[in-house]
């Protein structure tokens, strides 16, 4: 049988140390041909059948290294599917593994469906018919499973965001609908290729906020990147060793000198930080203090949340303004440390350089504060604008894949609103983009569309 | 009452409204025997509702039509009073052509067409019962007590079955425009155990042109290029008559308002379900009672007559109230009423009854068109008529079955929907009923459907051959702009800029330069003339081929995907009840459907992704025998 080509991850989902991304079909290996790099520089397609081979696999559209991965090439017909199969042997964990998996699906491979893998097995006549009962129960136990979720996410903020988009669509495909079947019915607005672009450039912005927040799925998984910044000597490591001590500790010092940087991964109400202390961010001729700070600055651009530190006790400097300056775009909390001390600060002029960013005053040594600062942190990240139920669910690699198509026929149809195309062209794509969120949401039902037609509109001729 | 034998044929219509004519010719044209038996040969092909035919959607299947054979196209370019093209400042995709049509000169002029095809019988009688034996059609006996034996009966009854018309409080048993209703018929199918549903309709009161006052309201005339729906037409109508436009106001909602209680439709005496696309005008002002005035489309019935069809008031608000609305209407004040609206309802069977051939799974080599398989329009009876003539007489004649898929034509679709999802009200086609309509054009009709036509018999050597040149012509022109360079020089700069365009750096392609958007293929040839005289309809093939040539790439890729699934087929003898994974929803439809292909039984609601893997599981295996224990 003539099969497209499938990918999925094929190891539980958890966080085991390796995880599986398994392709079949035709073009197996050449998908994997365009992500992976081996490092004996030969492709997949000039190796042995049934050879495993390392290397890295490589982002086609940056260039960009993901993962370092050993790569299996099993060519048909001696496979589980009797077709060409890739098994793509990377790091566990969920983000890792649902990064490969997505390159595999933008570099052609179709997502499988549940048991699809099994299901070819044995259309290919690779399993007898004695097991055939059994592959029917795994589909259908895997779909229920499947559409278990789906109900679940039904009540999430996720697919109330997609009805809202799905919603807008509709009503533009519904007038397009009506100025195209009823072309003499005056009481509609003609849709136009200016709402038509406008409406969709919307819907493709709030999709690229919700492929932004699949990103940050790693917030959840990996902790929010928290970066404790400040001159030398505000209390930056005692801030550090409060948060690990008044909380526990998941993964204890990973590496450095205190002239290194230093990772602690704690979980802060419900908010899971993985800490960063940093070398001081400032000039300095000493070699060893300069790759920390080098290195300091690249975390410090990577960084979710900045907890920036001053001294109470300390007028501020200019390289305090300097810091200002170089966080001012990224979320931050100012921590003024040391209220135990004299106060030489003046608080009026942080806060003006601090604008609307919180301001939480501590004494590490007296452990004063930190609690209003813990909630700071939680209150930051609960109360923005992503919620962490949200991110589970974008964080599911079929709506991430489905998300991306989405992405693609909204922008094919600005293209060409902006090419000056008809508009009933556009909306060939407009209604591609609305099914495609539609089953994100398992909401298919073909008859939405006429429904809205005729309730929004008193048609007659 | 004594019966007789009366005769024998390959195949018998019963009735001659728009499916049935269709039906008859096209059996006949096939070489089947053929036998039209109607109430009152004077009522062949005739329009209860409004005067016109064509329009979105609906216009391109008479296009279709014509390109299968089919008679529509070319009887209403003989005889129409006004033709328009509509959406023309959008894509070609969705332009479609409209006609007013003269009613009776349609009807005569049909009536001719099916006097003069050889193998058609005309013949005026009531059919009240069909012959049946080991669940095959054998003929069917009429109210005289006519024998009449054939191998497949093609039934298109339209809104005759049980009809009943109402207007106000009253209700009376009848057909449209008071012929009789046919009741007989509509018991023995029910007899013969066919699922009926009732479905309503309506239509709205005529009047006289001598009392219209056309100065209030506004002219709409047809176009001034010549327009024809067939592609034989090479006679144009020039002297067309306009249409009149006019509005209801807060007066009119008043009356309406006011004797609500007097409505069938709202005092519960219409039980029937009518057309959501083709609200009463009460339903409008009821629904939407926000809106201060609706359309109100005057349209004249024909040359030869003064009644005019008032379009938009469709109701069946008793005698007086319809005389009240009428006086509200600028223009329409003094309007002397010739026929008030009225309310149809009839029985209707449930399309999921049939075969994508429609024939009907119930009774071997009978079939169903039109009306009374659910839909509405005289373009989706006349599409389904053909089909059914078709199939009826090519099952007749030994030949294989003809049936149009989605990415065909509009019938395709049309046809598919009520077999495979049926419907809840009549059933009316809408573009964006089709998933590929940028296929689906009403410029592309003979291209997508001549060869099947002439492979069927359906279309005369002359025609194909004439057809295959222009393919020929176009695909030739295609490949000459794709090689062709147009050089930078002055002439060409100067086409760009008053196109609006800017001005081209290097060389480029005929075809891409067509590409964009301000290019026409006219300025094209301005810069690069073809070498042969080319026709209008060739230009603008090239035209749109080149144009669109990325969206229409890009339907084929799905419609590539939808024949790989059409071709996997589904055994006739498939017991779902024996296929334990599927769905108890899903086993239900599939049983009830019994869908020929994967592509089918995927577009049947309640029948999930999971159940087709299960199906594709079963089928790929070859063993229809029971898997489970």
């Amino acid at each position: 049988m003539e099969f497209d080509t499938i990918a999925a991850i094929s190891t539980p989902s958890g966080e085991g140390a390796i995880a599986i991304v398994r392709l079949s079909g035709p073009e197996a290996v050449a998908i994997a041909d365009k992500l992976f790099r081996a490092a004996s520089k030969k492709a997949l397609a000039a190796q042995p059948t049934h050879t495993i081979h390392y290397g890295h696999l490589e982002d086609p559209a940056t260039a960009e290294v993901v993962e370092e991965v050993m790569v299996s090439l099993m060519k048909a017909p001696k496979t589980f599917t009797r077709e060409d199969v890739i098994e793509i042997n990377c790091h566990g964990g969920i983000v890792s593994v649902n990064r490969v998996l997505e390159l595999a699906l933008r570099a052609g491979a179709r997502l499988a469906e549940p048991g699809e893998f099994t299901k070819r097995a044995f259309l290919n006549g690779r399993i007898d018919l004695s097991q055939a009962e059994a592959v029917m129960d795994l589909i259908r136990a895997k779909t229920d499973r499947a559409m278990d979720v789906a109900l679940n996410q039904m009540e999430g903020k996720l697919s109330k965001l997609i009805g809202t988009l799905r919603q807008a669509l509709l009503e533009s495909i519904a007038q397009m609908e009506v100025n195209i079947d009823y072309p003499e019915y005056d009481d509609v607005e003609e849709m136009t290729r200016p709402i038509m672009l406008e409406k969709s450039k919307w819907v493709r912005s709030e999709i690229d906020k919700l492929l932004q927040t699949s990103s940050q799925g790693k917030i959840l998984r990996e902790g929010l990147s928290t970066v404790i910044l400040g001159r030398p000597n505000v209390g930056k490591s005692s801030l550090l060793n409060s948060l690990v001590q008044e909380n526990k500790a998941i993964v204890t010092e990973i590496a450095g000198t205190t002239r290194d940087i230093i990772e602690e991964y704690v979980n802060v109400r419900g908010v899971p930080l993985r800490l960063v202390d940093t070398a001081g961010i400032r000039e300095t001729e000493d070699i060893v203090e300069r790759i920390g700070v080098e290195r300091s600055r690249k975390v410090l651009k990577e960084a979710d949340l900045i907890l920036y530190v001053l001294n109470y006790s300390e007028a501020l400097t200019p390289e305090d303004e300097l810091l200002f300056e170089t966080v001012k775009d990224m979320d931050y909390i100012v921590v003024i440390n040391k209220t135990d001390l004299p106060q030489k600060i003046d608080l009026e002029q942080v806060q003006k350089l601090a604008g609307d960013k919180l301001l939480v005053t501590t004494s590490l040594i007296e452990e004063e504060g930190i609690d209003q600062l813990e909630e700071a942190i939680a209150a930051l990240f609960f109360q923005g604008e992503i919620e962490a139920g949200d991110m589970t669910y974008v964080s599911n690699v079929r709506h991430i894949a489905l998300l991306h198509q989405a992405h693609k026929t909204i922008s094919d149809a600005i293209e060409a609103a902006e090419m000056e195309v008809p508009v009933d062209m556009i909306q060939i794509d407009v209604t591609r983009t609305w099914e495609i969120l539609g089953e994100i949401i398992g909401d298919t039902a073909d008859d939405g569309l006429l429904n809205q037609l005729f309730s929004q509109f008193c048609l007659g001729k | 009452m004594p019966q007789y034998e009366a005769g024998t044929f390959d195949v018998i219509v019963v009735g001659a409204g728009h499916a049935g004519a269709e039906a008859a010719l096209a059996s006949a044209r096939m070489g089947a025997k053929t036998l039209v038996l109607t109430m009152n040969l004077d009522m062949i092909a005739f329009m209860p509702c409004n005067p016109s035919i064509g329009g979105p959607a609906k216009g391109i299947v008479v296009r279709e039509i014509d390109a299968l054979g089919g008679a529509m196209g070319r009887v209403i370019d003989k005889t129409h009073i006004q033709m328009r093209m509509l959406n023309t400042a959008k894509g070609p995709a969705v332009r479609a052509l409209r006609a007013q049509a003269d009613k009776v000169l349609y009807q005569q002029e049909m009536k001719r067409l099916m006097e003069e095809e050889p193998n058609l019988t005309l013949h005026q009688g009531i059919a009240e019962e069909l012959v049946v034996e080991d669940g095959k059609i054998q003929g069917l006996i009429t109210q005289v007590g006519g024998i009449y034996r054939a191998n497949s009966v093609v039934i298109t009854t339209g809104t005759f079955l049980r009809g009943e018309i109402i207007i106000g409080d009253l209700r009376y048993s009848s057909g449209p425009n008071n012929q009789q209703p046919s009741i007989k018929l509509a018991e023995n199918l029910e007899k013969l155990g066919f699922e009926t549903v009732r479905f309503k309709t309506g239509t709205p009161p005529r009047v006289n042109s001598n009392s219209i006052d056309y100065s209030k309201t506004e002219i709409q005339p047809g176009d001034d290029v010549p327009r024809a729906f067939s592609y034989e037409t090479t006679e144009y109508i020039t002297d067309q008559l306009p249409c009149w436009l006019t509005y209801t106001n807060e007066q009119t909602h008043q009356v309406i308002d006011d004797n609500l209680h007097l409505s069938p439709m709202y005092s519960g005496m219409i039980k029937g379900t009518g057309p959501r696309y083709c609200p009463s005008i009460e339903d409008k002002v009821v629904r939407f009672n926000d809106k201060p005035r609706h359309q109100i489309f005057l349209e004249p019935e024909g040359r030869n007559t003064r009644e005019v069809y008032v379009q938009g008031l469709s109701t069946s608000l008793p005698e007086h109230v319809q005389r009240k609305l009428l006086e509200s209407i600028p223009g329409l004040e003094k309007a002397e009423m010739m026929r008030a609206g009225y309310a149809i309802e009839y029985d209707s069977i449930v399309p999921t009854q049939l075969w994508p051939t429609l024939e009907s799974k119930r009774i071997e080599n009978l079939y169903t068109a039109g009306q009374i398989n659910g839909t509405s329009g005289y373009e989706e009876a006349a599409g389904q008529g053909l089909m059914a003539g078709i199939n009826a007489a090519a099952k007749v004649l030994g030949k294989e079955e003809v049936i149009l898929s989605r990415s065909d034509a509009y019938i395709g679709v049309l046809i598919d929907d009520l077999v495979t999802k049926g419907t809840n009200e009549p059933y009316r086609l809408l573009t964006s009923r089709a998933e590929y309509r940028l296929l689906l054009r009403h410029d592309n009709a003979d291209i997508r459907l001549t060869e099947l036509a002439y492979a069927i018999g359906m279309v005369k050597e002359e025609r194909y051959v004439k057809f295959l040149a222009k393919k020929e012509r176009i695909e030739e022109e295609i490949k000459r702009l794709r090689g062709i360079m147009i050089k930078p020089n002055e002439t060409t700069q100067q086409v760009i800029r008053d196109a609006g365009g800017s001005e081209l750096k290097d060389g480029i392609r005929g075809a891409d330069l067509l590409k964009r958007p301000e290019m026409t293929y006219e300025m094209i040839s301005q810069l690069t003339p073809s070498t042969v005289e080319l026709e209008d309809e060739v230009k603008e093939q090239v035209e749109i081929h080149i144009k669109y040539e990325g969206y229409i790439e890009k339907s084929l890729q799905q419609v590539d995907k939808l024949k790989k699934m059409e071709n996997k087929k589904i055994p006739d003898n498939i017991d779902y009840h024996a296929i334990s994974g599927i769905a108890t929803e899903a086993r239900g439809k599939l049983a009830e459907v019994r869908p020929l292909s994967i592509a089918q039984a995927s577009r049947i609601s309640g029948v999930n992704p999971a159940d087709i893997s299960i199906l594709l599981v079963y089928i790929e295996q070859g063993k229809i025998a029971k898997i489970s224990v």
